[in-house]
């Protein structure tokens, strides 16, 4: 008896399995076809993109359009899948070295005529060299977003402390706060890439960005004295105990705790904090300011990581994704897919932002000498991984400066080849 | 049909039973699973990102991972996982003793039990992290009771392991628990009365009589806790991403790393063909002995 | 039975054993109870660090809905699918695995052992090296987003520990049961479906449940294999639930429990069969 019902079970779900089993992607047929593979997992991403996307549809009825979304994390790993075989049409990713790996590999399209069809050569211009390899482009961005140092400015206030705009002011700020039992700087270095974040500014505001670029392409050394001074001042604040105890232990959000919790004042992070904020109930307390000068003849250079479209090489619906992308070129869609998502939008003809965060931010980077993407998005991926480990031993065992700087140099000489 | 005929149809189907009954699972298992090991052997003797061409480097990559710092690392970690995590048969034992009676309710407070080893590893990570907090975290109210300051137990390097072998042992354990529930069921109960007669009792019973009954189970409780402990993955990747600093990487970690985030398919297959002949040779030895008490 | 049935020791014992039982999974469940209640907490409690203490707030609909919020992801649609792929794999995996390790244990056949180890090798390897080699073997049968390729691999990933499994508890049942069949004149088939299969209830039983539990949770083949909605499991509804910057450690642990309930019903519904106080592959004379 047990025998028959096993068979009838499992002749039941072949069966059922044989009707269904047809996943998506045999759609045959002579309509025209565009396949979008989205990363943007949150439901207000999500939907603001699914927006654009519709927006696309009414106005070109005659393309049949479909959108996959992945999880943000899961679609790292997916892209590799999906680009060597089975590409979509158009796909999102991000700009600088990230981008750069793909192009070399072969697997993005050149669309440099795309930008010179839609004139975006001149409404991107600041955005072209992060999306450029060897003069030509191969994404259009759709946003960006400001790094800096949010603030709770409750805290400032009780203590009578305002923005510090150079070095010493914020020395000062942070021994203030430090003497009121208040932790100056949150951070989470878990997943390592926040300590990435203070390398770079240190070496943005000590050596600017042409050096930095350098270091990022392997063309300068970790051991370089030039970068003895980032060291040394990053070492000083780890000696006068700005950082958060303990923070190889938190993920970057776990460290948000001590700053709502009034524990510690200040954060350098990107933008998104600020969605966390208002749902922790402080959004309104929660300023920001550029991150301090170091060295007045060095320029203020920002990170200002960029997401961007691609049309993968094997792409089967060129035409139709080159016209997606110059629909979602335009200043309309950048303004609205853009703030939608907490992002700035990089044409320069989309709408300011209204949110005054985001406007600081807006302003900054509009008056900012240079971009950079940031530090595991600017260097080779392997590199930002021996880099930022090293920088997470650093900030918890600043003696082993030099030990650490050769490690990495090494990695640095193998990696690129030098 | 002539008796002799028939005879030498049913020797003829005698002989070739095994091919019939092993043709199924020999060829599904050897198409997508046997093949694709063998390709991947085959990569870790070339230099490849995942995408275009291969190139060959025969050994280099095996080369460059004997000397490089990350590996021993690992290694001397998966080591660590591999005798700690030994831990988990020996108390799911326990726990199927414990459990091995027939009382009321006692169906449903086994589903129970099982609910470790079907929650999402990554949960399980995170609520052994938030335990680890040094701030927040019920480790540090309990050190903090004593009037000691919280160690941080994941941010410290030389004890972070620890911490998360600690994680790992909570789903093992479940799942040694099941194969020796199951195990259980098998033991001739005969024996048992055999020995309850000659005044066997408690921990002699169980040594002399039980366990060697429990021989299968344990063997697979052993061999899959060997084979978890080397290739255990997604604990580290959640609570400690492979730090601080990469000390608690194991090479599955490694591997993970190299072919997917550093686009070394190459130099990550030779960390998975490292950890195959490692774990061939420790279950090998297990096998021997197994197979010689089979005879 | 071992250890002696708590029937038959004295009642103090009794008493001792049944308040002890509650005790004991109690503080087993403890890191349970902790996932269960971030699951009902909001998500400033999360971000604030409040990760033991009372909830600010019991979020208990909210979360458990939200996980099935179609925003997010078709969940209902991702659990047929997942029904669809775990289903069939186990069956085929068990019933594969059984004939397979029926043959390794009992029929002596020079390279068994090769065989068997093989079997068990195959599991040596970290799974993600094979990421690319499965996948174009997949492409190059064309079934690549196809609820096939998941049903496909499954089976023949699992086939590997279940053949272990299987054959190690055929080889501990008594050979007479299998010799006196066979001199009544039984095919191998008749020993395999008349003697051996009953026989081994308890270990299909276990075994199913494993297997179970390991397709239904898998996320990477799916990943790997799948790229639209119609062919997902309900682990990648889960994983959405994730977040971009910020993860949602209340969604996902309420996603997870959710997750997990299937695969708690199959133990339940199945223990009977591999659970017993009962007696059981004892030779009856």
């Amino acid at each position: 008896m047990n025998k028959r019902i096993l068979f009838t079970l499992l002749l039941v779900s072949l069966i059922t399995v044989g009707t269904f089993a047809n996943g998506g992607s045999d759609g045959e047929g002579t309509s025209r076809m565009l396949v979008i593979n989205s990363n943007l997992s949150d439901p207000a991403p999500k939907a603001a993109f699914a927006e654009v996307v519709e927006g696309f549809k009414a106005a070109n009825p005659d393309i049949e359009v479909t959108l996959n979304s992945f999880d943000h994390e899961a679609y790292k790993t997916a892209i590799r899948n999906f680009l060597a075989s089975d590409a979509p049409d158009v796909c999102l990713w991000f700009a600088g070295n990230r981008m750069k790996f793909f192009v070399d590999e072969g697997l993005f399209l050149d669309i440099s005529d795309v930008w010179s069809d839609y004139d975006l050569n001149n409404s991107m211009s600041a955005a072209k060299s992060a999306v450029s390899v060897d003069g030509k482009q191969y994404g259009v961005p759709w946003g960006y977003y400001q790094w800096g140092m949010f603030y709770r400015k409750d805290i400032f206030d009780k203590y009578g402390l305002s923005e510090p705009a150079t070095w010493d002011e914020f020395l000062e700020v942070g021994e203030t706060l430090k003497s009121n039992g208040i932790t100056p700087v949150a951070i989470g270095t878990k997943y390592l890439w926040t300590a990435g974040g203070w390398f770079d500014y240190l070496n943005l505001r000590v050596n600017g960005l042409d050096y930095h670029m350098d270091l990022m392409l392997g063309n300068a050394s970790y051991t370089d004295p030039e970068l003895d001074e980032v060291f040394n001042v990053w070492k000083d604040l780890i000696d006068r105990g700005f950082f958060l105890e303990n923070h190889a232990t938190y993920s970057w959000q776990e460290a948000q705790a001590p700053l709502i919790n009034g524990d510690a004042a200040m954060y350098l992070i990107g933008n998104f904090i600020v969605p966390d904020m208002d749902a922790a109930g402080i959004g309104d307390k929660i300023g920001f300011f550029q991150f301090p000068q170091i060295n007045s003849s060095v320029g203020m250079y920002e990170d200002a990581p960029m997401d961007t479209y691609h049309i993968p090489a094997s792409a089967k619906n060129v035409e139709e994704a080159k016209l997606f992308l110059a629909y979602v070129a335009s200043p309309e869609i950048q303004t609205q897919f853009a703030y939608a998502t907490g992002n700035i939008p990089p044409n320069k003809n989309a709408d300011p932002p209204t949110i005054p965060l985001t406007k600081e931010g807006f302003d900054m980077l509009a008056a900012a000498d240079g971009l950079a993407q940031f530090y595991d998005r600017d260097t080779n991926p392997e590199m930002a991984s021996a880099g930022m480990q090293g920088f997470q031993e650093f900030m918890v065992y600043p003696d082993r400066e030099d030990e650490i700087r050769a490690r990495i140099d090494a990695e640095r000489k193998s990696v690129f080849d030098k | 049909m002539e008796k002799a005929t028939q005879d030498k149809l049913q020797r003829l189907e005698f002989k070739l039973a095994p091919v019939y009954f092993l043709a199924p699972a020999f060829i599904f298992f050897s198409l997508f699973v046997i093949w694709p090991i063998l390709q991947s052997f085959w990569i870790s003797f070339h230099e490849w990102s995942g995408f275009g061409e291969k190139t060959w480097v025969g050994l280099e990559n095996y080369r460059t991972l004997f000397r490089d710092p990350k590996f021993h690392i690992a290694l001397f970690n998966n080591i660590k996982w591999f005798v700690f995590s030994l831990l988990a048969p020996v108390f799911g034992l326990i726990l199927a003793l414990f459990l091995n009676q027939n009382i009321k309710g006692l169906r449903t407070m086994k589903s129970l039990f099982f609910f470790p080893f079907v929650i999402n590893l990554v949960v399980i990570g995170l609520i052994f992290s938030w335990f680890y907090n040094p701030d927040l975290g019920l480790l540090a109210e309990i050190f903090k009771a004593f009037g000691l300051k919280p160690i941080p137990v994941l941010a410290n390097d030389k004890i972070a392991t620890y911490g998360i072998i600690l994680a790992s042992l909570w789903p093992q354990t479940a799942y040694c628990m099941i194969l020796f529930l199951t195990g259980l069921t098998a033991v001739n109960v005969q024996v048992i009365e055999a020995g309850r007669i000659d005044g066997a009792g408690g921990w002699k019973m169980l040594r002399h009589v039980v366990l060697p009954q429990l021989s299968g189970a344990t063997f697979i409780a052993i061999v899959v806790t060997i084979i978890g402990s080397l290739r255990s993955f997604d604990l580290i990747a959640i609570m400690t991403a492979g730090g601080p600093w990469g000390s608690t990487n194991v090479l599955a970690y490694m591997m993970y790393d190299e072919s997917l985030f550093n686009f070394k398919m190459g130099y990550g297959a030779s960390i998975s063909v490292v950890l195959f002949v490692l774990m061939s040779g420790v279950i090998a030895m297990f096998l021997r002995s197994v197979l010689k008490n089979e005879r | 039975m071992f250890p002696t049935p708590i029937q038959k020791r004295s009642p103090l014992v009794q008493i001792l054993y049944k308040a002890a039982v509650p005790v004991v999974l109690i503080l087993w469940l403890l890191p349970m109870v902790a996932i269960l209640l971030t699951s009902i907490r909001s998500n400033a409690d999360i971000i604030s660090g409040n990760y033991w203490g009372w909830p600010s707030e019991i979020n208990f609909l909210k979360n458990y809905s939200e996980v099935f919020n179609p925003a997010r992801s078709p969940m209902l649609l991702y659990f047929r699918n997942s029904l669809i792929i775990t289903i069939p794999s186990v069956f085929m995996a068990v019933f594969f695995s059984a004939m397979a390790g029926f043959s390794l244990a009992i029929h002596k056949f020079k390279g068994r052992i090769f065989l068997y180890a093989l079997f068990i090798a195959g599991n040596f390897v970290p799974f993600q090296i094979l990421m690319i080699p499965v996948r174009t073997l997949f492409a190059n049968l064309d079934l690549l987003d196809t609820l096939w390729a998941l049903i496909l691999f499954h089976t023949a990933f699992q086939i590997g520990f279940a053949t272990f499994f299987l054959r190690n508890f055929i080889v501990d049942l008594p050979f007479a049961l299998i010799e006196s069949a066979r001199i009544e004149g039984a095919t191998e088939f008749t020993v395999f479906f008349r003697v051996i299969l009953p026989l081994i209830r308890p270990a299909l039983a276990s075994l199913g449940v494993l297997l179970f539990t390991f397709i239904w949770n898998d996320f990477f083949w799916a990943l790997t294999l799948v790229q639209s909605d119609a062919a997902r499991p309900i682990t990648f509804g889960l994983q959405a639930l994730r977040g971009q910057w910020s993860i949602s450690w209340n969604l996902i642990s309420a996603g997870s429990i959710v997750a997990a309930l299937p695969s708690v019903l199959v133990f339940f519904l199945l223990q009977k069969q591999f659970i017993s106080g009962l007696s059981f592959g004892g030779v009856k004379e």
